[in-house]
Formats: C-alpha cells, structure tokens, sequence
C-alpha cells in the first residue's frame, strides 16, 4: 500500500541525494558498487525510419525518411549529455525513441542491460517510471483544464503511487518547492502561470518519481532571456542535488556548453562527433562541428567583422541523404573519399571521437572563427 | 536631406490597446532615429512592445483598435497622420518589413515568383513579364540557387532558410530606404542564421539602406546593430552605440540580459544570473521605475520616482532611464561584471540592499 511505496520512493529520493552529493555516481546506494561505471543507457546501432508512402487504399511505401540512422550512443549515470544539431538531424527522434514515444525500426536501447526497445504492458510502464521527458512548449504540453496540482500528480496516479489523498497532496507540494513555485497555487490553473513558471510545473511532474533519467528536448528555447536562466540554473541544481543523469537536447550551442558534461554532434540521422565538454568547443575534428561553432552569434560587438567561415547550402533531405559521409555535399574539405567510404566514428588523438577521414587541424578550427576555440 | 538628417524619426509614441480588463500599455513613449545606411538593434523581451513599435511605424496597429499617439517622421510626413491609401504606397515601397515565421508570411497557394511579382507590381505600373524577371533576379541577389526553376516553384518546397531569403527578396523588390526585421532568425537554425545576417549585411552595404533589427538574441545585435536600444515594458530603458552598450552597460535590466546568458567566447561559468521575477503587465505597471520589483538595486525612492531617459555624464549618445547615481552604477557594473553577486556589490558601493 502506499506507506510503503512512499518509503520506496523516499528511499530513492535520499539515496539520490547521497550520491549528488559527490557527484558524478547516482542512481539508488546499493547499485553504485556493482554498476557504477556501467553506462546507465547504451544506444547500441539505434534507427528510426519514417516510411514515405503513396496512394490513398493502396498505400505503397516508396521511400522512408531516415530520421535517426544507426546511432551508438553511451549515457553515463549522473552526466549531463547535451545532443547538439540543427533541424532534421534527429535528436528529437532520438529523444523520443529512448523514453518509447516512438518504436525503434531497429537497434537495441540497453537501460541498466536491458533492451527496453521490445518492451510491452506493464514492463514498459515500470520502465517509463525510470524515464521522464521535459518538453518544449510548456503551453501544449500541461493541460489547460487541469490543476497544477492534478497535473504534478498525475504520475502518482497512472503509478498508482501514494493513493491517500493528504499524502499526494504533500508531496505535489514539496514537489513545487523544489521547483521554486509556491505551494499554496496547488488549485491554479496554468494559463495563471508566466512561461517560465510553466517550464517549472513540467519540470516538477517530470522528477516527481525520481526518475533515473531526465530528457530535456529544447527546455528553454520558448522562454525570454532573462527566464531562461531561471530555469537553466534549476535543471542545474536539481541535476546535482538528485544525483539525475540528464540528456539535454537544444539547438543553442552556448547553453549547451553552460550545462553539459558531455556533447553529441548530430547531422541527418548520424552522431558526428562526440567528446567532453572542452574538446568538442575547444577543438572540435569534424568539419560540421567546427562550421556549427563558427554560426554562432557571440555578444560582442569587437569580434563582429572577424572573418568567419559560413556553410553554404542547407541540411539535404533525411529521405535521400548524401552517401558515404552524409557532410561531403557541403563540407569545405571534402575528397572523392568522403563519396565514397563512410567514415567511422573513431579517437582522433585530441579527445573527441570524430566521424571525418581528413578532420580539423587547430589552424582550421582558428580560421573557421570558432569563438570558444582555445 | 541633409547626410546627418535621421531617415526615420520616431517621437514620443504611445501605442495603447483598450481591452477588457483594462488598457495596455504597449508602447509608453518612445523616440528614436534611424539613419541611412545604417542599423538599429532593438532588444527586449516578449511584450517589452518592440514589436508594436515596427507594426505601428507601418501603420498595421490601426485596426486592431489602438490608440496611437506621437509622431513617427518618415520622409518629411508624420506615418501616424497618414491616410490609409498614402500609407500602403510607402508600405512596402520605401519601408519593407520582414517577419520572424517566413512560412506562415508566405502564401501557401501561390507560386513564390508570382508573389514577387505581386509585390513589384503593386508600386511599379510594369508588365508583367518585367516583373518576373525581376523576380529571378531578386532570387538571384538573395541568393537562392537555380533561381529560374525556383521562381515556379510553391513555398513548402523551400527549405526554412529558402524561404527567409524568399521573404527578404520580396522586401527588396522595390529597393527600400528602411527595413524592419522583426525576429528575421529566430526560427531558423545557427548555420542559416549567419547566412541570413550575413546576406542582409551585403545588402546593406550594396544598396545603402536602413535596418532596424528586433530581436530578444544578444548575439544577433552584437553581430548586426550599430545601436541598440534595450525595451522594458513599453519604454526605452538605454539606448547607445552598440560596442558601449556591450562595454559599459548603464541600466540594470540590461546588466542582467548580459549576465544571464552563457557566452561563446568566454570561459565556462559556474552558474548565470538570472533576472529575478517576471516582466510586469502592461495592465497594471509598477509604480516608480517599471524595472524596480525584478531590480536588484533599487532603493526605495525607486518605488516613487518614474525615471526620464537621460544621457550619461560624458557620454552624449548614451542614454539610460535609471535613478542611480552615475558613479554608483559603474562601480557597481565592474564588481557584477567580474563575476560578484548583485548583495555583494551593493555592499561595496555603499548602499542598503533592496528589501525583499
């Protein structure tokens, strides 16, 4: 009954604390010996197609967009993971594909060593106890007709967690302190809650079952300026204190580096290159990482009119994608390799794996105009 | 007109839309110049009324019902004053305006060249012939490759950033003094964005007109604007040249849009400053300065007084509506600036903390 549901989730709760507490372990007490060094989730060949088809009855598949392609992605326990790219790239896919929006058309999603990509019923319900999702738009995604209070609790009841209603009430409450919302607006409806505030009711329901992984798909990217850090800093705080691991997808190169420990660099379906934080911004291999950096307007009027390199064209279509490395059609140092042979996603000797057969030099990286180069 | 003569002169302007519940106060007295040639950054965030500001300049807040008040001088006529029909002959002629969703700013239905050729020919009396092959060679200058086959094509055959540059050839069609980009980046991805400032920038410089840029996104300004005016709640709060308002930021408000967003080209921080609260409604403002309840400074005379935008002790082109003494705010820019809290500062310049 729920007495005891509760201490379980208590139990969690204070073991997360514990183990934030000299970050980077997570995840409950016990399994930190054993499986601290274990990834907390393995993307092992991951793909997601969406089928093009034609016809109205007699639908005929004459083509699929390759949303995500084959990707082999590690997510430590207690990391903040950023996914990095532009439109079309996949990262939302991949999002979507790991908390079960979305069926995998192939590959495995391993979490604690377990392939959760088959799972049905009641085992995928357990496992999306462990898996929670903060979404874009903090508009669409609360229901206007609901309370805060129903909405933050609303995990606890498809759980069936904490059946009694004084102790639901209190936790929802607690809840919203963590979060930085006053308690006493539990009856408010969130059309009387700001953007930002809004971002904080879905953060609050998204850690109500302390979830051992977070995925944030563009959390601040709806919010003003001055918002944003709000709920940046909270992500931040609740990430420490929780002892969470984080998978934080945006397309803002700049808050990416402010919150990740670890990067992913995505282009049309593919991870392009993948690093800790200081090597990806600092010196990044791929020609696509380096040309991403350099796009990215940096508040200071002293460095404008320094030359930069900009890519020409734009993203090709993930129904038809370039073949071999997907970059060569507008990579400024492709060779007839590049058409040729896919590169593989290896060390390139500077801290990054990269997927480029003739990667970046650092006097590239400093004439391509990438501002955090160093 | 003389060379140092503003293109376009906006001069105390209210905009105020009655509503229901009360009337708001979208616009509260602003004045700026635009100059030929070159560009106007306007910062702010939603409902700080940039925006409002661009569409009434165009006369496109009319007929929503607002009450606009003050003089925008465009060309030796007052574009408030204006009728309706002598409006719609500079609208799109001499000022053109570009929206931040170019997909829904484009007409599903209809050919992207006929578009064109709709906006060339509703100010040139030209055949039509003519004016599709202006329409390529509009393609052409912003551009977009191919542009023969694409003249025929429709717009969701474009791609996002396609589309933008197909919105900024129609705002060209008819060589503007003055372009308003409101948001023009803001739903495209980091790579097209550079190359749609990049584009506006050589149109610029090839065709010598004016931009006011509106954007909420620091680094776009920085990248574009030569001056920048920072909106709060319906006014003007600084005002100044772009590289001073980056340099010595005078208004608090704009201090915290600074310090509360991860910087590229600058060691990784341990943790942002985010502006405390919410902006107010336009409803119901704040007594005293508007920026007082979020300002972690203020003093309670604050709380009173409305402050006038002024110039800066030595500085003629900087303004700033703040009731801090001048050297108070400088000492207290450098200790934000070199990373100290807002309380610790305070303490150092000498003043009580602002109550809670």
């Amino acid at each position: 009954m729920s007495a005891s549901e509760r201490a379980d989730i208590d139990a969690d709760i204070d073991a997360g604390v514990r183990a934030g507490a000299d970050a980077p372990a997570g995840g409950p007490a016990q399994d930190a010996g054993a499986r601290a060094d274990e990834p907390l989730v393995r993307l092992r060949g991951l793909t997601k197609h969406f089928p093009i088809t034609r016809g109205i009855i007699f639908q005929r598949r004459i083509g699929a967009v390759r949303a995500v392609d084959g990707i082999d992605l590690d997510i430590r326990r207690g990391e903040t993971l950023g996914i990095v790219g532009e439109t079309g790239c996949g990262k939302s896919t991949t999002a979507r594909l790991m908390v079960r929006l979305l069926d995998a058309s192939a590959g495995e999603i391993d979490f604690e060593g377990r392939d959760v990509t088959r799972l049905r019923g009641a085992q995928l319900k357990a496992m999306r106890r462990e898996v929670q999702m903060i979404f874009q738009d903090p508009q669409s995604s609360l229901n206007p007709r609901k309370t805060i209070g129903s909405i933050i609790a609303e995990p606890f009841a498809i759980h069936g967690l904490l059946r009694e209603k004084d102790e639901r009430k209190r936790e929802v409450q607690r809840l919203m302190e963590t979060v930085g919302l006053n308690p006493e607006h539990y009856n408010r409806y969130p059309h009387e809650f700001s953007g930002g505030q809004r971002q904080r009711i879905g953060v609050a329901r998204a850690i109500a079952l302390s979830p051992k992984l977070l995925i944030a798909d563009e959390p601040v990217s709806a919010l003003d300026v001055s918002i944003q850090a709000q709920v940046l800093n909270l992500l931040r705080d609740l990430q420490r204190r929780l002892g969470l691991t984080l998978v934080f997808i945006a397309h803002d190169l700049s808050v990416v580096r402010h919150m990740c420990d670890r990067i992913a660099v995505m282009y049309l379906g593919k991870v392009v290159e993948i690093g800790p934080n200081e090597p990806v911004y600092e010196f990044p291999r791929h020609p696509y990482s380096g040309a991403l950096l350099a796009a990215v307007p940096v508040a200071d009027p002293a460095l404008h009119g320094s030359d930069r390199r900009l890519l020409s064209g734009d993203v090709p279509s993930p129904a038809n994608p370039p073949k071999a490395c997907r970059f060569h059609t507008r990579c400024p140092k492709a060779q007839p390799l590049c058409a040729e042979v896919e590169p593989p996603l290896e060390d390139k000797g500077s801290g990054t794996l990269a997927a480029c057969h003739f990667p970046l030099s650092r006097e590239e990286v400093a004439q391509m105009g990438v501002r955090s180069a160093r | 007109m003389s060379a140092r003569e503003a293109l376009l002169r906006v001069e105390d302007l209210r905009v105020e839309f009655p509503t229901e519940d009360g009337v708001v106060h979208a616009v509260d007295g602003i004045t700026y110049e635009v100059h030929s040639g070159r560009t106007l950054g306007i910062v702010g965030e939603s409902g700080s009324g940039k925006t409002v500001s661009s569409l009434t300049t165009l006369g496109l807040t009319r007929r929503q019902g607002a009450r606009i008040s003050g003089r925008i001088l465009f060309g030796g006529e007052d574009l408030v004053q204006l009728p309706e029909e002598r409006l719609r002959a500079i609208r799109g002629n001499d000022i053109a305006m570009i929206f931040q969703d170019p997909l829904s700013s484009l007409h599903p239905l209809y050919r992207v060249g006929a578009q064109l050729v709709e906006a060339v020919r509703a100010h040139r009396d030209v055949p039509k012939a003519r004016a599709r092959e202006r329409a390529i060679e509009l393609l052409e200058l912003v551009g977009i490759p191919d542009p023969r086959r694409r003249v025929d094509e429709y717009p969701h055959e474009f791609s996002g950033g396609m589309r933008q540059r197909a919105m900024i050839a129609m705002a060209l069609a008819n060589e503007p003094k003055l372009l308003i980009a409101d948001e023009p980046t803001t739903a495209l991805d980091v790579t097209v964005q550079a190359q749609i400032l990049a584009l506006m920038e050589r149109l610029q410089r090839e065709l010598g007109m004016a931009i006011v840029i509106i954007t909420h996104d620091l680094g776009v300004v920085a990248e574009m604007a030569d001056d920048i005016a920072v909106m709060y709640a319906g006014r003007i709060v600084e005002t100044a040249p772009a590289a001073r308002v980056f340099a010595a930021p005078e208004h608090p408000y704009t201090w915290g849009l600074l310090k509360s967003i991860p910087r590229l080209d600058a060691p990784r921080s341990e943790d942002l400053m985010p502006i405390p609260g919410t902006p107010p409604s336009l409803i119901s403002r704040p007594f005293g300065c508007h920026f007082h309840p979020r300002c972690p400074y203020a003093q309670p005379e604050h709380r009173r007084i409305d402050p006038a935008l002024r110039p800066v002790p030595d500085e003629p082109e900087h303004h700033v509506a703040c009731l801090l003494q001048a050297p108070v705010r400088r000492r207290l820019w450098q200790r934000v600036n070199s990373g100290e809290t807002p309380a610790q500062a305070l303490a150092e310049a000498g003043l009580p903390g602002a109550p809670a």
